[in-house]
């Protein structure tokens, strides 16, 4: 919160732009899908977008700044839990994902005309979403060594498997094979989840999104643990 | 009681470097203890391993009797750590620093900040609170260190070269504010290249060398090992003649200046008793070099003497 001209505002900006451009100009074009507005159809995709990348991008800055700065040695040598430590990280990030796809949602509502189909669902996604990209920020900024390493994930694993995630697209659209390998893609349950719960609409079982969701938190949090606990990274 | 007790530390780093070899090591409470030894004998892999910044290969460490393999968050909080380097965030200013680490060790904000206002105003750092860290010159940084270290009030302050790169005068003041805690009761630990430090400061030294702990003494014992002093004595007019004596080992310097050895036994009144039949006025006498920078370097030079 002390840098929200840096860490809230551009998020904000750069996605209203998406809206503005694919949701207005372009999606004026495309006419609508499953029974939306091509602009309604992708805002939750976009708040989605939001909020995974600020997650990720929060702590795996945060948690690899305190690393270089050597701050991080404050907490090490203090009596805190392994586990107090990370999730003050994940609770940091999800704080900022959160807060940055709300503004989103906000700027979407004067282009929109939303209704939310199911509350619970559209919380529950989002949360849980924003605490598994935070997990994987800590764990890149765990075995990050030089700045380099917190923008590799980002721009080659990240950004590739959002835009494929359905962001834009309905996977129906594609042929049978790549719905298929779209299928391995775990945000596209996300998306999906998250469209459900904004529009009613998804490719797929809303069921799958949660369990493969719980699933990725609890393999990556053991995971957390397990560095922090090794010292990987922190101590030599 | 021992405030720390050190059993057969070993330390071996991935590249097969042998940092230490099993040392062992007491410092009873209330003690202040120099560990001293030339850089790359293992006092920072030391210090790292009481801090938990340095994983231990074997060997067992307890604080005030608590393992810090098995009650590590306990032993923890004995412990106040001044490290060598400035590892604070540059973002933020000196009190926010001081008061998150309060919030690490669980002290109420209202307690911290009453003790954060105390150690500021002894340490000097008061009209700074509210400066950013990395505006700080030097000796304000390492000041924000150690009432970084106190803010939970621990039984021991562990300082890893704490005067480096301070002025002569903030040393002082430094020198005279640890001597002040350590006498109300906190054990102090500390590594220093400064022998003058340590032999003023501290009642207890270990001297570490290659891994190896190769003395482990009180300062006054150690001292008494010097078996040669050498003191410069400045005279009061010119020394003309050259003195002549079987009991001490005397060369002019200048006309002006004597440098004299005084074996181990050897009394300093049977010297200017010589002095004086000589007719040689002394203004000002002083040691050659620091006596435990001497025996120090005697110490640590043997070991790589024989190494050699």
């Amino acid at each position: 919160m002390r840098i929200w001209l840096q860490t809230l505002i551009p998020p904000a900006i750069s996605m209203s732009l998406y809206f503005v451009i694919f949701g207005n100009l372009i999606g004026s074009r495309i006419g609508p899908m499953d029974g939306f507005t091509y602009m309604d159809f992708i805002t939750p995709g976009i708040i989605m977008m939001a909020v995974i990348n600020n997650c990720y991008s929060n702590v795996v800055s945060s948690f690899f700044g305190a690393k270089i700065q050597l701050h991080i040695e404050e907490m090490l040598v203090a009596p805190i839990p392994n586990y107090v430590i990370l999730a003050g990280y994940i609770t940091g990030g999800v704080a900022r994902g959160l807060m940055v796809g709300l503004l989103v949602t906000i700027v979407a509502m004067f282009l929109t005309d939303l209704e939310i189909h199911n509350y619970f669902v559209v919380f529950s996604i989002v949360i849980l979403t924003a605490v598994l990209f935070s997990l994987g920020g800590f764990i890149n900024a765990v075995f990050a060594k030089k700045f380099d390493d917190i923008s590799i994930i980002p721009t080659f694993v990240l950004t590739p498997l959002i835009y494929l995630g359905g962001v834009f697209y309905s996977i129906n659209m594609l042929p049978e094979f790549w719905q298929s390998v779209s299928k391995l893609n775990p945000i596209l349950y996300m998306v999906n989840g998250f469209r459900y719960g904004v529009l009613g609409i998804s490719d797929i079982d809303i069921t799958w999104a949660f369990l493969i969701i719980l699933i990725f938190i609890v393999i990556l949090s053991a995971f957390c643990l397990i560095l922090l606990n090794r010292g990987t990274g922190l101590r030599s | 009681m021992n405030a720390l007790e050190i059993n057969k530390l070993e330390k071996i780093y991935k590249n097969n470097m042998y940092a230490l070899k099993g040392i062992d090591l007491q410092v009873e409470e209330g003690d202040f203890f120099a560990l001293l030894g030339p850089n790359g004998a293992g006092k920072s892999t030391t210090i790292g391993i009481l801090s938990s910044l340095v994983i231990k290969t074997g060997g067992k460490v307890h604080v005030f009797g608590h393992d810090i393999d098995t009650e590590s968050n306990i032993a923890k909080s004995y412990l106040g750590i001044v490290p060598q380097e400035f590892n604070f965030s540059m973002f933020e200013t000196c009190m926010e620093i001081v008061l998150n680490q309060a919030g690490y060790y669980g002290i109420r904000r209202h307690i911290a900040q009453e003790r954060a206002e105390k150690l500021f105003r002894q340490l000097g750092l008061w009209e700074k609170r509210f400066e950013r860290s990395r505006t700080l010159s030097g000796g304000y940084k390492r000041r924000l260190l150690i009432a970084r270290a106190l803010i939970h009030d621990p039984e021991i302050l562990i300082l890893d070269e704490p005067t480096a790169g301070v002025d002569v005068e903030l040393r002082r003041s430094m020198w005279k504010f640890l001597t002040r805690i350590n006498r109300e009761g906190k054990t102090i630990v500390l590594t220093t290249h400064y022998l003058e430090e340590a032999e003023t400061l501290c009642k207890n030294i270990a001297i570490i060398n290659d891994g190896l702990i190769v003395e482990n003494t009180s300062v006054k014992d150690f001292l008494t090992k010097l078996n040669v002093e050498t003191f410069i004595l400045d005279l009061d007019g010119r020394c003309s003649s050259a003195l002549d004596s079987d009991e001490f080992t005397i060369r002019q310097i200048d006309p002006f200046t004597l440098e004299v050895d005084l074996v181990k036994g050897q009394k300093i009144n049977a010297l200017f008793r010589l002095l004086s039949d000589c007719d040689v006025q002394v203004r000002s006498m002083r040691n050659k070099s620091n006596r435990l920078e001497e025996l120090f370097i005697r110490l640590t030079n043997k070991d790589n003497t024989q190494e050699e």
